[in-house]
């Protein structure tokens, strides 16, 4: 894990002091954070701090309140998630979200249908499998019987088959044994060394700056912290609150 | 028409109770199809199902799309009222009395074996089976009806990863209220309709759809089955006005030991 070379490409992804409510209850009051090119940058915070809500906003799956959010250089907040993912965005949600009666390989398949179009399928799911042998072999079961590791390794694996440039995962340690994590997070090295952009949501804040580039800190719906893994790391209030030293 | 039903409320969750009516106006098309046009109902039930899906989905276009977030007790409201409508349009424009479509089999009758058959009753049954495999046939082997069957199991899952599920829902209604249209046109020949029919065609396909269990094709098929013997065996051994009562006793004892239905999946 170099230390980013990729600090100096173009920004990807822009959030721009965005705030987003349920009703009247304001989950994110005021985020901003921006990914580069090639980057892997982790948002990491504890528990109802805003995370899940900026995940969802950035997909389109909540509006928002006030900011704006742009992919390369043009606004997409106001898009419907569909034509989101169909930009590059593609989103592995918190609890997995998988479609339970269907199979491995539909749910796979699935995630390669942006909005109704299906492009370069076979080559994907060949990288897929490779990545997640687990998958080939269990591709034709249903994905609610997967173990909760596999589960986590399918609802990856679709949103890749969408080709993203960027890919947001939200918590994917979440309930997973510490040998299973560390391989999931050794994916999710190699497929951002593939080339794939890769915004990481963790509340699994050792492990997530032991990976990532960059990282912000959420607090209470607002960005409290950012910098890069070593700085954060040394920082004593990230130490003291999140590392527990 | 339970295989309709299913389709909708496994898809969305709505509670449809303006199938009946529906299906009530599917009887009508091919009634007018067949005094009009010299169609009969065989062969006019395609057009009946084509119509139907345009009605499924300007039904769904306009008024189910802003309710899908309600609770349920909203969209069972807003579904009898639709029911209503298409009644009480019905019994403007076609008037209260009973009406019957007459088909080239309705007087035919052959033997199969020792038993003595109607070919109308027959065929219908023939095509009922045709459709309800048709059906299956799309949802497990088109990437649209992947898509529905994906949106039936997780709907969020299916929005995170891009899927119009807005389209999936137009299209899942309009094949369910196609798939009603369909059974109406099929059953016009030997079934006496009235505007009045809608809502207890509504509450018998129910019926079929939670013995079968919510949102299950296969279920709905068997349910359909189970119920009109259950309600034919009633007729014949109590009396033809207590056929209801063994359906419903039916569907008491099913959800006593199956709660989810015959065929349906435990609510998790
Ligand atoms: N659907 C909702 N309706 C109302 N409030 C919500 C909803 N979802 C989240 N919230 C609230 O918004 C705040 C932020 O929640 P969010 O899920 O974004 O936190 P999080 O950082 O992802 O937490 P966790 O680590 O527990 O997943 C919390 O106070 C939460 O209670
Ligand atoms: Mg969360």
């Amino acid at each position: 894990m170099s230390e980013s070379s990729a600090g100096s490409s173009p920004v990807l992804l822009k959030v721009d002091h965005i705030a987003v409510a349920y009703g009247d209850l304001v989950a994110v009051s005021d985020v901003s954070l921006e990914v580069r090119r090639g980057e892997l940058i982790a948002l990491i915070g504890s528990n109802g701090a805003g995370k899940t809500t900026t995940l969802r906003a950035i997909s389109g799956l909540l509006p928002l309140g006030a900011g704006r959010i742009e992919l390369g250089g043009e606004a997409i907040h106001g898009l419907p998630p569909s034509k989101i993912v169909a930009r590059g965005i593609a989103h592995v949600p918190e609890g997995r979200q998988l479609f339970p009666t269907l199979t491995v390989l539909e749910n796979l398949e699935l995630g390669a249908t942006v909005s109704g179009h299906t492009r370069g399928n076979a080559e994907t799911l060949d990288w897929v499998f490779r990545l997640f042998p687990r998958l080939r072999e269990r591709h034709r079961q249903l994905a609610g019987t997967l173990s909760g590791g596999e589960q986590q390794m399918c609802a990856i694996g679709r949103a890749l088959m969408a080709r993203p440039t960027l890919l947001m995962l939200d918590e994917p340690s979440l309930g997973l044994a510490p040998v299973v994590v560390r391989s999931i997070f050794e994916n999710l090295v190699e497929i951002n060394r593939a080339g794939t952009t890769v915004l990481l949501v963790e509340q699994n804040v050792l492990r997530a700056l032991g990976l990532c580039h960059r990282a912000y800190v959420i607090e209470n719906g607002r960005i409290a912290l950012e910098g890069p893994r070593d700085a954060l790391a040394q920082n004593p209030h990230v130490k003291q609150a999140y590392l527990g030293m | 028409m339970a295989v309709g039903l299913s389709l909708i409320f496994g898809v969305m969750r709505v509670v449809n109770f303006a199938h009946g009516d529906m299906m009530v106006w599917g009887m009508y098309l091919a009634l007018v199809l067949s005094e009009r046009a010299r169609l009969d109902p065989y062969v006019s039930f395609v057009v009946c199902a084509a119509v139907l899906f345009l009605l499924g989905a300007l039904v769904q276009r306009t008024l189910v799309d802003r309710i899908l977030d309600a609770p349920h007790e909203m969209q069972i409201l807003l579904m009898l009222g639709v029911a209503l409508v298409l009644e009480n349009l019905a019994l403007m424009v076609f008037g209260p009395d009973p009406q019957r479509v007459s088909s080239s089999l309705s007087a035919a009758t052959i033997w199969i074996g020792p038993l003595f058959v109607d070919v109308a009753r027959l065929t219908t049954f023939a095509l009922a089976i045709v459709l309800t495999l048709a059906v299956y046939l799309f949802l497990f082997r088109t990437r649209l009806g992947r898509m529905i069957r994906a949106a039936a199991d997780n709907t969020y899952g299916a929005l995170v990863i891009g899927t119009d599920v807005r389209r999936v829902y137009l299209m899942a209604f309009g094949i369910g209220a196609a798939c009603v249209g369909a059974a109406g046109a099929l059953v016009s020949g030997f079934l006496p309709f009235q505007p009045a029919a809608g809502l207890s065609a509504s509450v018998t396909s129910f019926n079929i759809v939670i013995i079968g269990g919510m949102g299950s094709l296969i279920g709905a098929f068997v349910g359909g089955l189970l119920v009109s013997v259950a309600e034919s065996l009633g007729a014949v051994f109590l009396s033809p006005s207590l056929k209801e009562l063994v359906s419903f006793s039916l569907l008491v004892v099913i959800l006593l030991f199956r709660p989810a239905g015959l065929f349906g999946r435990r609510a998790t």
